[in-house]
């Protein structure tokens, strides 16, 4: 059986998309093409539709125009299938660890056995070994982000959207999320996630996109990105300056 | 004083000896509410859940008209009841007034809007919460709705539990629909008000204690289920 399955072939793309409320155009996107190997961390001040992009990517919004493209062909439900999310404060069902990752194997229409086995394989990956029977939402903040990050990596997607799950962790927690990505990452699966913190776009990211007021500021390798902005306000963000 | 101090020694004594006409009472009521009980959940939870997750026209309208009904008066419930099952009333052939369907019906009425409103407010914070994540992994709106009743189901005991505190204590419909004929619709609430207004104040008291001691009880089971939720919830947060 494999791992968690690979996906570095899959290519995302989004063309002329436009998310408009009221008055607010928040979403502006000409072209945007994710594809190779590693990573990529889209990073952006608050408010400049990082999160809103990894909706529309992931197709929980419906943009106003343009469209989502993954390995060339327009989204489409069972293409979001091969997609999962973790979300900035984690989802968890209001039962054991173990549930929450059965909830998803079930759905796959795996065996009793079969499951058990999985479930024990994925705890052990995520540090969470012993714990089946803990009440999920006694986890602490970084492990209940790590069951759900587990539980997105059960349904065996292509690709992995991450919506600033370390946001609201201590360094320890990060590192044990970051570690989880990345091995995610190795064994093929693409992974688009949103931060603001700089740092984890320099640890994590081969390719970095930066936002900024709703549009792609800046996006290239991440030696690129760092070493050589062309955009003056991306330039301040990235050393640091505060942008809002 | 002295005479309630007996009437009270009576009554207990009815209660340990397990008197036949008491556990008879009792025994109705308990039928009668938890019936009622269990057809309201039928209508109410799936009402509640459509009108949580649902969007349709006129779903606000709905949700103001079920959260007011939580307040029916049952002599008016009762009325309304009787008004349909008796003789000349639209269901006046099935001929159930003065039965103890009559009175779950009337109950139904009372409970069914209860259950319903709870059920809407639990499932709808429930989804606010869990929406995005079920669209995540590909379930539509219909296949969210048991992952949100399971996941609910410590909130959704409490409004049963709440449906049936209102049921068994309710005495102004079930004395209307029912008619408090001996050993057919006589319940707790409405022989305590026929004995005390008799001065068989022994058997209203023994009545009364049992009542108490079933709503306490069922009280304290809503209050600790909440506390268990909100615990099980609060741990990560602290």
């Amino acid at each position: 059986m494999r791992d968690f399955c690979g996906g570095h072939g899959v290519l995302i793309e989004a063309t002329g998309l436009r998310l408009v409320r009221g008055d607010k155009l928040l979403l502006d996107i000409a072209h945007l093409r994710l594809g190779g190997p590693g990573p990529t961390v889209i990073l952006g001040p608050n408010g400049a539709g990082k999160s809103l992009l990894l909706r529309c990517l992931h197709g929980l919004i419906r943009a106003d125009a343009g469209q989502v493209f993954q390995d060339g062909l327009p989204l489409n439900k069972a293409q979001r299938m091969r997609q999962a999310m973790v979300f900035q404060r984690p989802v968890l069902l209001r039962r054991s660890v173990a549930a929450n990752l059965d909830f998803v194997l079930r759905r796959r229409g795996l065996s009793r056995s079969a499951r058990r086995e999985r479930i024990a394989d994925l705890l052990a990956t995520g540090g969470l070994s012993g714990r089946e029977r803990q009440w999920a939402r006694s986890l602490s903040g970084g492990e209940a982000q790590r069951l759900a990050i587990l539980r997105a990596l059960a349904t065996e997607p292509d690709v992995l959207f991450l919506d600033e799950p370390t946001s609201a962790l201590d360094p320890g927690a990060t590192q044990a999320i970051e570690a989880l990505v990345m091995r995610a990452s190795a064994q093929g699966v693409r992974i688009v996630m949103v931060t603001h913190d700089i740092g984890q776009a320099r640890r994590l990211a081969r390719d970095v996109v930066v936002m900024i007021g709703g549009q792609v500021a800046e996006h290239g390798d991440v030696e690129r990105v760092f070493g050589d902005a062309t955009h003056g306000t991306v330039r301040r963000f990235l050393a640091g300056d505060l942008i809002f | 004083m002295q005479n309630f101090a007996q009437e009270m020694q009576t009554a207990f004594a009815l209660i340990l000896t397990g008197d036949s006409e008491l556990l008879g009472i009792v025994g109705l009521s308990l039928w009668v509410s938890l019936l009622a009980v269990l057809f309201a959940a039928l209508i109410g939870m799936p009402l509640g859940a459509a009108l949580a997750v649902g969007r349709f026209p006129g779903r606000r309208a709905l949700v103001v008209l079920v959260n007011a009904l939580m307040g029916l008066p049952p002599v008016v419930v009762g009325l309304l009841v009787y008004l349909m099952l008796s003789r000349s009333g639209p269901l006046g052939v099935l001929q159930l007034l003065y039965t103890p369907t009559a009175m779950i019906i009337a109950q139904v009425a009372l409970v069914t809007p209860i259950i319903a409103a709870l059920t809407r407010q639990v499932i709808e914070m429930l989804d606010a919460e869990y929406a995005e994540q079920m669209r995540s992994l590909g379930l539509s709106r219909l296949a969210t709705v048991p992952v949100l009743l399971w996941d609910g189901r410590v909130a959704l005991l409490t409004a049963l539990l709440a449906g049936f505190g209102r049921a068994i204590a309710e005495v102004g419909a079930v004395i209307i629909v029912g008619g408090n004929i001996n050993h057919v619709t006589r319940v707790m609430t409405t022989t305590i008000a026929l004995e005390t207004s008799k001065g068989n104040l022994a058997l209203a008291l023994a009545l009364g204690t049992v009542l108490i001691a079933i709503a306490v009880t069922v009280n304290a089971m809503v209050s600790l289920l909440g506390q268990q939720s909100e615990a099980q919830d609060e741990v990560r947060h602290a």
